[in-house]
């Protein structure tokens, strides 16, 4: 059954997640990458959002301007691995239990979900106005020097999803099993094309 | 038309055209998609063709760019020596990307390198990125291409050892595949350039997958490597966004030419499932034909 979860998310909303759940969002969504996260981790930087409870999105959207604020036009997940050497204290500097991203996140992040009770979920990526029609609203922007795609656009959102659980609060990480499932199959298949494409005689 | 006028219809045209492109999947694409959809059975996959088809659905009918990341625009062209406007054409597409970077909208996507500052505008040194290929007649195609960082981010190049053979080359796409791969948003298109050096065999990487989807390489040992890693790649079953299933590819694509005894240059370029690639052929009367999406007038 898909769940929802609302912002505030609590520690108990995630605990029975797995990895391979799907589930949606409403409430608030703040997009946060790659110079987002160096500013806080490496640069010491305060965070001008408050995300305790809330929901991050590696991503960097397309926004219009609309009076006397912004329009959401299309805005995808981007690849959350970027973020790995970063995320574990992330999560733990922020208070953030939703990290949504693009593809798998490796165990630094799965370290940092299990210590303080968050998740990771992918969105499907390349679905980008599907995921801008589920944002209601941007309430604010913070950080816009760094640009567009950079900057931390503060959406709120109704049944944002689909959201597929990656890495849970009890250390599974659906891409890592899948990516050793597949280096498996690897070795057998990469020596039975060798074995036709011997050219060179 | 005068020439002048000329000029700027080819600027309008090209605006329009690339901001079409990114609201459209080519038709090669969009057929291998509703096939490959068809192969996936249940669970995680379905949950995300279905959310594929109704992105791309929902692109259409809001006349938005069906993924945020409208890439570093990449402009690859086959230019015919006589085509009257080649000297005016470098400008004219950077024009041509400002206007549509406006209409479509575009991301903003040039960050200046060293000042590290976004430009706003997807305009920046040497960026669009232009390919020249100078080639006989009056007219120009050109391919329109956006890639995401996503499916960028893979691209590698390497130069093997001649005893590495072309099994060393199977071995660098099945490694690149299954690491970087898997988070470039599958089913992916893989190209795949051999060659002398790196900078050979990336660039004729990325020719690959800048061909249809089906084409093959007129080289019959080199079609039938195509083959071979579609199906080995197929085997691995990445499934959609690598959340396993029955595909990992659109396709294999090989572009190669002659190589230096010494070495054996390779490079692998991925392109997303969102390959957001147009090709338009314009005469130097300014009549043109979209041969990527057929049937659309802009």
């Amino acid at each position: 059954m898909n769940k929802v979860l609302t912002t505030p998310i609590k520690n108990e909303d995630l605990e029975d997640l797995r990895a391979g759940d799907v589930v949606y969002l409403d409430g608030t969504m703040v997009t946060c990458r790659d110079v987002g996260h160096r500013r806080l981790i490496e640069l010491g930087r305060e965070l001008p959002v408050d995300l305790r409870g809330m929901a991050i999105l590696h991503a960097g959207p397309i926004v219009v301007p609309d009076g006397a604020g912004w329009k959401m036009i299309s805005i995808g997940p981007t690849t959350s691995m970027r973020m790995e050497s970063m995320e574990r204290p992330f999560i733990g500097r922020t208070g953030v239990k939703l990290v949504i991203g693009k593809g798998g996140m490796g165990p630094e992040t799965v370290a940092g979900c299990r210590e303080h009770k968050a998740v990771h979920a992918v969105f499907p990526g390349g679905c980008a106005v599907l995921a801008a029609t589920e944002v209601e609203a941007i309430e604010r922007v913070e950080w816009l020097d760094l640009g567009m795609p950079e900057a931390l656009w503060v959406c709120r959102v109704k049944h944002f999803g689909p959201l597929i659980i990656s890495i849970d609060t009890q250390g599974n990480n659906l891409f890592e099993t899948n990516k050793a499932t597949f280096n498996a199959r690897k070795t057998a298949i990469v020596e039975r094309i060798s074995q036709q494409v011997r050219f060179i005689k | 038309m005068n020439d002048e006028q000329n000029v700027l219809f080819l600027k309008d045209l090209m605006a329009r055209f690339t901001a079409y492109v990114g609201k459209h999947l080519p038709d090669d694409v969009l057929a291998k998609l509703k096939e490959l959809r068809t192969q996936e059975q249940g669970g995680l996959s379905t949950v995300v063709y279905d959310s594929m088809f109704e992105n791309l659905g929902l692109a259409d009918r809001l006349d938005r760019p069906c993924c945020q990341d409208t890439g570093v625009i990449q402009f690859f062209l086959r230019a015919g020596a006589a085509f009257p406007y080649l000297g005016e054409l470098r400008e004219n597409l950077r024009a041509a990307v400002a206007a549509a970077t406006i209409a479509a909208p575009l991301r903003h996507n040039a960050v200046e390198t060293f000042l590290e500052k976004n430009t706003g505008t997807n305009l920046g040194l040497r960026v669009p990125w232009i390919d020249w290929d100078i080639v006989a007649g009056d007219g120009l195609e050109i391919d329109v291409y956006m890639a995401g960082g996503g499916c960028t981010l893979p691209g590698a190049a390497k130069v093997l050892m001649p005893n590495a053979g072309y099994e060393g080359v199977v071995q660098f796409v099945f490694d690149v595949v299954t690491s970087y791969g898997v988070n470039a948003c599958p089913p992916l298109l893989v190209g795949v350039g051999i060659s002398t050096a790196v900078e050979t065999a990336a660039l004729l990487s990325k020719r690959a997958i800048l061909r249809p989807l089906g084409s093959r390489n007129p080289e019959p040992r080199a079609a039938e490597m195509e083959l071979l890693l579609e199906q080995g790649l197929n085997d691995l079953g990445l499934g959609p966004q690598g959340l396993s299933g029955n595909r990992t590819v659109m396709g294999v694509h090989i572009e190669n030419s002659a190589r230096h005894p010494s070495t054996i240059g390779v490079g692998i370029s991925t392109g997303c499932w969102a390959h957001r690639r147009g090709t338009i052929r314009i005469n130097a009367d300014m009549t043109h034909e979209i041969l990527s999406h057929r049937g659309v007038t802009l």
